[in-house]
């Protein structure tokens, strides 16, 4: 294990060091809140935050990826061969994600890298990405982490781990992926023991600030139908407004379409994130529409993540607390409460 | 406004006792701070469910769209104009409703407060008459609701309700000498390569949840422009150029129409103004046909009307 530790403006020199070797994707702070962002010229790494306004699972699954390219050009002897798109698989960090962003990835991976089906480009990214995770000492009223099977240290999913001491950051490695990323730092110092001692204690002193839990204990034993038919997801989903900020926001909301999109002669097949909150993801070409209502929409998206992945998976629910949809839902849908809700019924 | 919510309670089981509306559509008090939820009320029990405070900056009416029963809502100045909007484009009756009228002293922008408060985790806002109390962890700070308005609510003419069944207290003065359009006047100013600058730069958070759009009670299309697809209008990548597509097709959907509520605003994930999109539609409209939305009931909205005396020739 390797373990430095560096001044804070140090930190921030050394990451811009690492960008002929690297993308580096860092948190940078714009408005009022905090994207990651690729660090290029007039950007600066900004670690002044809670936790970015959007996971960093755009970096892995882009909001819009180009997947292929065509042209209908007859002359072109090519003419209607859908190619793939040219795509950069050139080795990338993310420093400063929040262990359950982290942990999100873990999750995600069930569905795009698994015996079955891989889809090849989340898992080239994935392969060629360094996660460098950022502890949390300062967790959200909202957060939940610890119920969910991650935490405000969790290292599950990191390569490295960062720690704020202050004034300094200790980074240290946690995977050979950690190992080679720090290796090619030259700033930094060896961390003196005392230091990663202390290091040690925060773990335990973020996770008494987390006040908000969540109970799963009994999700897995309920009888899925009967859960699907509860009378509460009337109440639950009438405020919805049927928006895709809980699931844009999410980072373990992976759902996506695939479009389409020609100009002129030259087309390209365009793969966009898609929510199951808009009447349209589920809109058959007949004209049908199996989920045509709210009700069916918000009880879908409840479901999936706290029934069907625990059934299907084996595992806890499609969620890491991160909380970003209850600070960020416009009409203050809990996911908490509907826990609770399915827990309890 | 606190003491709002009891009255809201006492009417809303009166009402649903009496059998006067089979439903009853107001606020439930939020589980994070600065957050309401909108709750649909179906038994007197229920009532005490019922809340208002200065942080209800949804637009109810969102929730009366096509409804068949008889609904009692809750509705300040700005909700009041959008309910007499959805009767005038046919989306609900006058006679299905009981409009229980809250005077409205404007509502908290709780981006501006999360702002002032930095990264202090907010745990609890409480509110006494004109001032209100930010307290977590280890702070509490006291500040003067008057410099934490939304931009539509410090500068609004129409606090009180312009259509009501029964008000839940006098009304308020409304507010003299304010100019609701100061950012349009700024923005007419610029030239068309400044102005699609600041456009560019206003939208660029943009992440196409279209929380604005469902946010708002004048979007209740079945089938929004920007979800047809046969054909498809506009593209559904993150391309910038259908991004504007979309926030100005929606603005000019809403010309005449908007009562400037906010609720747009208020649910952005991203914090973009859209507001500055609609308020020079709001303006042109009253200047040129002398018209708020949602404030009469005995006259057509300038957009769906012809008159002889239009200013423009060519109707003529």
């Amino acid at each position: 294990m390797i373990k430095k530790i560096f001044a804070k403006q140090d930190w921030d020199k050394a990451l811009e060091s690492l960008k002929d070797k690297f993308k580096v994707f860092v948190p940078v702070k714009e408005g009022d809140f905090h994207n990651f962002r690729l660090l290029e010229a007039g950007r600066k790494p900004n670690f002044d935050f809670q936790n970015t306004r959007l996971s960093p699972k755009s970096v892995i699954l882009p909001q819009s990826e180009r997947m292929f390219e065509y042209t209908l050009d007859e002359s072109n002897e090519d003419a209607h061969v859908v190619k793939e798109a040219p795509k950069d698989f050139a080795p990338q960090v993310i420093v400063g994600i929040r262990p359950c962003d982290a942990f999100a990835f873990e999750l995600v991976r069930i569905n795009f890298d698994n015996a079955e089906y891989q889809d090849p480009w989340w898992v080239r990214r994935m392969e060629s990405t360094t996660l460098v995770g950022f502890g949390c000492n300062e967790p959200c009223a909202s957060c939940f982490c610890t119920s969910v099977g991650s935490g405000p240290y969790s290292e599950k999913g990191l390569d490295a781990l960062m720690v704020d001491l202050g004034d300094r950051f200790l980074v240290r490695s946690l995977t050979s992926k950690g190992e080679a990323f720090l290796e090619k730092i030259e700033l930094g110092a060896e961390a003196a023991d005392s230091l990663f001692k202390k290091a040690l204690s925060l773990p335990r002193a973020a996770e008494k600030k987390i006040s908000s839990r969540v109970h799963m204990d009994h999700l897995r034993e309920k009888v899925g139908n009967e859960l699907f038919n509860a009378p509460f997801w009337e109440r639950v989903s009438f405020a919805c407004i049927n928006c895709g900020t809980c699931t844009y926001l999410c980072p373990t909301c992976w759902c996506f379409d695939i479009q389409d999109e020609v100009s002129g002669k030259e087309g390209d097949r365009i793969r966009n994130w898609d929510a199951c909150m808009f009447p349209l993801f589920t809109l058959h070409g007949s004209g049908h529409n199996p989920r045509d209502k709210k009700l069916q929409r918000v009880r879908q998206r409840f479901m999936h993540k706290l029934k069907y992945y625990v059934d299907r998976y084996g595992h806890g629910p499609a969620c890491v607390g991160c909380g970003r949809c209850v600070q960020f839902c416009p009409v203050n849908i809990d996911i908490r409460e509907v826990f609770k809700l399915m827990n309890g019924f | 406004m606190l003491e709002y919510t009891q009255k809201i309670r006492d009417i809303a089981r009166k009402l649903l006792e009496k059998g006067t509306v089979d439903v009853f559509i107001g606020y439930k008090k939020g589980s994070v701070p600065m957050m309401n939820e909108p709750v649909l009320i179906k038994n007197p029990e229920e009532v005490d469910l019922l809340h208002w405070d200065s942080h209800c900056g949804l637009n109810l009416c969102n929730y009366l769209t096509k409804r068949t029963d008889r609904v009692g809502i809750v509705a300040n100045g700005c909700n009041s104009r959008n309910i007499v909007t959805h009767i005038i484009e046919n989306q609900i009756k006058r006679e299905q409703l009981y409009i229980v009228g809250i005077p409205c002293t404007g509502i908290i922008d709780h981006r501006a407060v999360k702002r002032a408060m930095g990264n202090k985790g907010i745990l609890e806002v409480t509110e006494s008459n004109d001032s209100f109390t930010v307290s977590g962890n280890g702070f509490q700070e006291t500040f003067k609701k008057k410099d934490f308005l939304r931009t539509n609510c410090s500068t609004c003419l129409h606090r009180n309700p312009v259509e009501y069944d029964e008000m839940v207290a006098d009304a308020v003065p409304e507010q003299e000498g304010v100019n609701p359009f100061k950012d349009v006047d700024v923005l007419e100013k610029k030239s068309p390569e400044e102005r699609r600058k600041f456009f560019t730069q206003l939208i660029s958070p943009c992440i196409r949840c279209y929380a604005c759009r469902n946010a708002c009670p004048l979007c209740y299309c079945p089938t929004c422009f920007v979800d047809e697809s046969r054909p498809q209008w506009v593209g559904k990548s993150t391309d910038p150029v259908d991004t504007m597509t979309f926030h100005f097709l929606r603005a000019y959907h809403c010309a005449g129409r908007c009562t400037d509520c906010g609720a747009c605003e208020r649910v952005c994930p991203v914090g973009i103004s859209m507001r500055q999109f609609t308020k020079k539609l709001n303006k042109d409209a009253f200047e040129l046909f002398g018209w708020e939305a949602g404030t009469r009931m005995d006259q057509r909205p300038p957009l769906d009307i012809y008159r002889v005396d239009d200013y423009n020739d060519f109707v003529k």
